[in-house]
């Protein structure tokens, strides 16, 4: 019987982290589901649905040369694999500004009083170490509304801190 | 009258390209007929072009009426469409009846003018924005053997407030 584990990988960047892995992952009998996989500050991340036949030992016994090789460090949780279950966005949001501590927190709080289910989340640190930019993209769902969404951000951006709304509508055809 | 069955990805008939109709018989009419039952059964869609049921004809069917608060011309039955005018560009979200539970954002002209011919074969003339201009192009491009999947834009790097002009 097939399983799912949630395969966590960090460690630091160089080339070649992706093919070694996904690798040595195939040649073991393995497969893979989504994943996601990006450098964040001079790191590689992984976080990838991993199918395999056996158990979460003997995964990490299949993976553990690999990762040891290229000075990675490794997770595995089992894990349900709910595929072709997509949740569809119907807002997007940015926020842009000056790096400031919390700046995350404070909105993501208000827009989950609001109502927001976060399905993605990308954030990054721009500009200069003297004068850093923030820059955040979030796609979710909207369970109680755009505009309830609209007020929460008005109330906490500010302070050269932008922030803009823009309802997602999928064009299917 | 029948409900198509769509063909999805990988399907080698969605990548050809579609001929012109030439002669708009009987035959014709209802195949258009049974595209639009094949519309209207969609989860949601808005449009359809005949290569999504294996069909390689330049037919396409656009109804955006049905969609709240964008501008639209009801329903569009273009045969042999061909747009004439783009201007501005846009990023939008998009999914396809034939890449199921898929979707993603897609870099398309925010207006078009484009002539088609109707059912009948009688040329018509439609100037289409925003949402309904998206539909077209998606399905225009299906005509020429495209997905929505060969223009796809990175998440990450989706700057979405930019506009970009030609
Ligand atoms: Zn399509």
């Amino acid at each position: 019987m097939k399983h799912w584990y949630m395969l966590t990988v960090v460690g630091k960047d160089r080339p070649g982290i992706v093919a070694h892995v996904t690798s040595a992952l195939f040649e073991g009998g393995g497969n893979l589901g989504e994943a996601s996989m990006l450098r964040l500050g001079g790191n590689f991340t992984i976080m990838l649905m991993a199918q395999y036949d056996g158990s979460l030992k003997a995964l990490e016994r299949l993976l553990e040369p690999v990762i040891d090789s290229m000075d990675l460090h490794m997770h595995l949780d089992k894990i349900e694999g709910h595929l072709h279950e997509h949740v569809q966005p119907d807002v997007r949001i940015s926020v842009f500004g000056a790096d400031q501590p919390g700046i995350v927190a404070k909105i993501t709080a208000a827009l989950a009083e609001a109502g927001l289910n976060i399905l993605n989340l990308e954030s990054d640190v721009a500009g200069t170490q003297d004068a850093p930019l923030y820059i955040m993209h979030i796609e979710g769902e909207a369970r109680e509304g755009i505009e309830a969404l609209r007020s929460a951000l008005a109330i906490c951006a500010h302070d050269g801190v932008e922030a803009k709304l823009t309802p997602v509508e999928t064009m299917v055809g | 009258m029948a409900e198509l069955s769509i063909i999805t990805y990988p399907d080698e008939r969605l990548k050809g390209e579609s001929q012109r109709v030439e002669i708009f018989d009987a035959e014709v009419g209802a195949f258009i007929a049974d595209l639009e039952e094949t519309l209207r059964a969609g989860p949601g869609a808005v449009g359809i072009a005949a290569p999504q049921v294996g069909r390689a004809q330049r037919i396409v069917i656009v109804d955006c009426s049905a969609k709240r608060n964008t501008p639209n011309n009801g329903r569009m039955m273009l045969v042999n469409p061909e747009i004439t005018e783009w201007d501005g560009y846009a990023v939008g979200r998009e999914g396809c009846l034939s890449v199921p539970d898929y979707t993603g954002n897609v870099i398309r002209a925010e207006r078009i003018s484009l002539e088609a011919q109707d059912e009948h074969g009688v040329p018509q003339h439609y100037h289409c924005e925003g949402f309904e201009a998206r539909a077209v192009q998606h399905e225009i491009d299906h005509l020429d053997g495209l997905l929505f999947l060969d223009r796809l834009v990175s998440r990450r790097n989706d700057l979405f407030r930019r506009k970009v002009y030609k």
